[in-house]
């Protein structure tokens, strides 16, 4: 009676079926679309980057083209957002200059994450000296403030757009390292990591196959909120003079060249000011949707 | 008797516990002096109150964590001071099953990459090969192939456990160390992974060290129980032995504690004064003896030698025939 | 029948998933007399701890009682407005938890916490109230009043911790007292010192105690009688010693069954096939049917009512098949 018991129970479970659950990506996207201010935000950097890709081939005007017959003129039908003191048209210089500031930042910001990710695990999952080391540096590099270090970075290796990315890159850094550190340190006393170990999986296949998907989360979220700021310091950059050549459209040189006609062509710094402050605006609010969405907690 | 699968000999640990940034560090005694042996295709639990030392001795047997100094054998062989590169080859014969059916599977892989990963790490199966095992085991543990596109969300708890003890399963171990598999679950269907358990011993020869807080389960699955009480084991005796004649006086409190489920059923209980002692200030002699009915000064000072009073039956105790 | 302390009639409770309202607790009822202790068992998720915070009012906000009553002293609890249900909850019905680490504040020196529930109800001076807690303290067994008050909660073990909620629970001498899984996370043997003086509460002051709990072994040591819940629904109700000599609904076998008894000697347990179904896809029919061995086409179509097995009405059972055979198994 016993026996026959037990085996009745095994085949009866098999025969069970699940409830129909939502695939995790799905279920992402139905909550991710609630959050309003988060999914406008996306449309609104999705828009930016397009014009990153087909600006060149749309904008009205040629952002190079000087027209001297029309100089530093304010909005009009013809020139929506104004010209600057070469008669350029803003407007199309605004949105061919998305892809310099746009390239900009967001290869700072990969590069300076894949390093901050990968010291980060290593210091989370090793600990020890070698957690110290990286976190003293890291400490080091947080005491200057983001733009100083930036300027200080492109003082020494001198100016120019490549360099910049660099810059920006240095300080993304210990932001990613610290963050990522923390998130593995959470995600290693999981008991699935102990699990893992006791099943014989060496420490490189614990790091990457079961604890660096566990902190992907709070990096997507970082990555979000770093870009902002990365457009924020690339700008920064070129507005005092460390960026690209000032002849290519860029946000930040915009800026530089129209403060000098803040009183004749206000517009000039306006429409610049209005688009970066957004960009960034936008990259935050991702972020902050992100993290809401991504957080189990915060249902 | 046949030579012991698994023998743990004057096994050690002790953890730091943090004190302030001022005092002084304590040192927690968690695993102090076993010795235990566990013959092929037995299985023998680990019985005791939170706190006993009965998690760690399984994560030491693992070699999840390094004992200070003791022995384990295992196939004849001292595994304790193993390198974890040297171990990884052994962890094959040992597997573990742990007790939080939610946390010890990664929620961010399908169940029968869980499954699969042991024969990953173990043997040069292709990724085909791989998978026909993994339904082969599903089945197994009842549940069925379809289930392992699955993630690990989408499972209850008892269905979680089965998983567990499939993954456990994959390499053919000789011994499965299963960490309270059943506390977390509800009583039906603890009664579902027990029998599950069971079969799985007696179609795959299987040897469990069980490690449990509930006697009345211990006592269902095992053949014999070790008793454990502040890092050490204080009885250890065939099930029916310790049952029937339990002979330390905190086995018999323990015992007697049980509540059963049936009201008809008088018992005297011996109710324990006071609370566990802390582990990182054990009480000097006999370690029971702030809570013992029966203490005297000797027991406050000697700590008890393990007297065997019958076959398999040790007692930790200075006056084992008080008890009788 | 004796005046009753507690009344619950036809209690409803759902909460909202997902924008839809599922049902947690329906059509529940069951009364509790003074210095009685009534055990509520079943199995995680089977709406027992929804029904005891529906009867403290102390349900999440994404919850509602969408039916019933709940009559303490002839009072319906439900229809007291915040106020008047914060006047009640620790005067009249106190309530216990299952993680006593968690249940107390640990930012805060016992002596605060117990003092404030005191002075919360009574016109006592501070004096007056360190005296009482001094008093609840000591009521409760534990060996140093004076210790424990100046103490924080983590210097107390597990089961001190559990000691010093009760304490706070008695110290207004509710006549109800909640304790919802009271000594899960406890060892045994300091389960068993809980458990005494829980019986010996009830026996001094005589408290009427609602036990829940999925444990039946505590159910048969200190119950009266037992209601069995399974999702959402009694399924049914009896004193003890006949709940556990002649289970008359086959999910309380089952679950009788596939407990392993302490010194029984077996070595297989019979089991219920499957799992509890979700709340929010609930077979049609009898709920348990899916589940059940003895299931019959009604099972599935028809869900059975609760009702009364024997003359004197203190046996109730919802199943089909009692009414055809009058006993299976």
């Amino acid at each position: 009676m016993a026996d026959k018991n037990t085996t009745s129970t095994i085949n009866l479970a098999a025969a069970e079926e699940l409830p129909k659950a939502q695939s995790k990506f799905k279920e992402f996207v139905k909550k991710f679309m609630k959050r309003k201010t988060a999914v406008i935000s996306l449309a609104f950097i999705v828009f930016i980057i397009l014009m990153a890709i087909i600006g060149p081939y749309v904008v009205p005007y040629d952002p190079q083209a000087p027209d001297y017959t029309a100089m530093m003129q304010g909005p009009s039908a013809a020139h929506i957002w104004g010209t600057n003191e070469y008669g350029q048209d803003v407007f199309s210089r605004l949105m061919v200059g998305t892809r310099l500031s746009l390239t900009c930042a967001l290869t700072a910001t990969i590069i300076g994450t894949a390093l901050g990710v990968i010291l980060g695990l290593i210091a989370g999952f090793y600990g020890g000296i070698i957690d110290s080391l990286i976190m003293r540096c890291c400490d080091v590099l947080f005491a200057f403030p983001d733009i100083l270090l930036a300027i200080a970075v492109v003082a020494i290796i001198g100016q120019g757009m490549v360099n910049v990315m660099i810059a920006v890159a240095v300080f993304t850094v210990p932001s990613f390292a610290r963050i990522i550190r923390s998130a593995t340190i959470s995600v290693k006393q999981a008991p699935y990591v102990e699990v893992a170990r006791s099943l014989g999986c060496s420490n490189m296949r614990i790091l990457f196959v079961h604890i660096f998907p566990g902190t992907i989360q709070s990096m997507i979220v970082n990555f979000t909120m770093r870009v902002g700021t990365a457009i924020l310091a690339a700008s920064s950059l070129s507005f005092l003079g460390f960026g690209a050549n000032v002849t290519e459209p860029d946000w930040g040189s915009m800026l530089s060249t129209g403060r000098n006609y803040l009183n004749t062509a206000p517009h000039m710094v306006l429409f610049p000011g209005i688009l970066i402050f957004l960009t960034v605006l936008a990259f935050n609010l991702l972020g902050d949707g992100l993290r809401d969405t991504l957080d189990p907690k915060m249902n | 008797m046949s030579e012991p699968l698994l023998s743990v000999k004057n096994m050690k640990k002790t953890f730091q516990a943090n004190g302030g940034m001022f005092s002084k560090k304590k040192l927690v005694h968690a695993v102090n002096d076993v010795s235990f042996d566990i013959y092929p295709g037995e299985t023998f639990s680990l019985v005791g109150e939170s706190g006993c030392g009965k998690s760690t001795t399984g994560k030491l047997i693992d070699h999840l964590i390094i004992p200070d100094s003791g022995e384990i054998w295992f196939e004849g062989k001292e595994i304790s001071k193993l390198t974890e590169k040297e171990m990884r080859s052994l962890r094959s014969d040992i597997q573990m099953v742990f007790q939080d059916p939610y946390g010890s599977l990664n929620p961010r892989m399908k169940v029968q990459d869980l499954i699969g990963e042991p024969l990953l790490i173990h043997t040069n199966m292709s990724a085909g090969e791989r998978l026909k095992k993994v339904h082969e085991l599903l089945g197994t543990v009842g549940l069925s192939p379809s289930h392992g596109e699955r993630y690990p969300h989408e499972f209850s708890g008892g269905q979680r456990q089965r998983i567990g003890i499939a993954r456990a399963l994959t390499v053919q171990p000789k011994l499965i160390i299963a960490d309270e598999p059943v506390s977390a679950l509800d009583v039906s269907i603890q009664a579902q992974v027990l029998n599950l358990l069971q079969q799985l011993q007696k179609d795959f020869n299987l040897t469990y060290l069980f490690i449990s807080h509930d006697l009345s389960v211990v006592e269902m699955i095992s053949d014999r129980i070790g008793v454990m009480y502040l890092g050490t084991i204080v009885e250890t005796a065939p099930k029916k032995e310790l049952y029937a004649n339990p002979r330390h006086p905190y086995t018999r409190a323990l015992l007697s504690a049980v509540p059963i489920p049936d009201p008809d059923l008088t018992k005297e209980r011996i109710t324990l004064k006071g609370d566990l002692p802390s582990p990182s200030n054990p009480p000097s002699g006999c370690l029971f003896h702030t809570r013992c009915p029966h203490c005297t000064e000797k027991c406050k000072t000697q700590v008890p030698t393990p007297v065997e009073i019958a076959p398999g039956h040790i007692v930790k105790c200075h006056y084992p025939e008080l008890t009788e | 029948m004796a005046e009753k302390l507690l009344e619950v009639k036809n209690l409803r409770t759902e909460f909202k998933r997902d924008k839809t309202w599922v049902t947690a607790v329906n059509n529940v009822s069951f009364s509790i007399q003074p210095g009685e202790i009534l055990g509520l068992v079943g199995e995680s998720g089977c709406g027992k701890s929804v029904t005891s915070l529906s009867v403290m009012g102390l349900l999440a906000r994404n919850s509602k009682i969408s039916n019933g009553e709940i009559l303490l002293n002839g009072k319906d609890l439900l229809k007291e407005d915040k106020k008047g249900m914060r006047k009640i909850r620790g005067r009249e019905v106190a309530m216990i938890f299952q993680e006593p680490m968690n249940s107390l504040n640990p930012c805060m020196r016992i002596e605060k916490q117990l003092t404030e529930a005191i002075l919360l109800h009574n016109n006592f001076s501070k004096e007056e109230a360190h005296n009482r807690a001094f008093e609840v303290l000591k009521s409760v067994g534990i060996p140093e009043p004076d210790m424990t008050l100046k103490s924080y909660p983590h210097q107390l073990s597990g089961g001190m911790c559990q000691r010093v909620m009760i304490a706070m629970a008695m110290s207004c001498e509710p006549e109800l007292l909640i304790a919802d899984e009271p000594t899960t996370a406890l060892d045994v043997t300091i389960q068993a010192q809980i458990l005494e003086l829980m019986e010996e509460i009830r026996a001094k002051k005589n408290t009427g105690i609602l036990m829940i709990t999925h444990d039946l072994g505590v159910v048969a040591e200190m119950c009266s009688r037992v209601v069995v819940m399974y999702a959402g629904r009694i399924v049914e109700e009896a004193p003890v010693h006949d709940l556990f000599a002649d289970p008359k609904h086959p999910y309380t076998q089952g679950l009788i069954g596939s407990v392993p008894k302490l010194g029984s000697g077996v070595e297989s347990l019979p089991s219920i096939p499957g799992s509890v179904p979700d709340l929010s896809v609930m077979p049609k029919g009898c709920k348990f049917a899916p589940r059940c061995k003895y299931a019959t086409d009604i099972c599935h179509q028809q869900e059975p009512e609760l009702v009364s097995i024997n003359e004197a009405g203190t046996r109730k059972c919802r199943c089909h098949l009692l009414n055809k055979s009058g006993k299976e198994a």
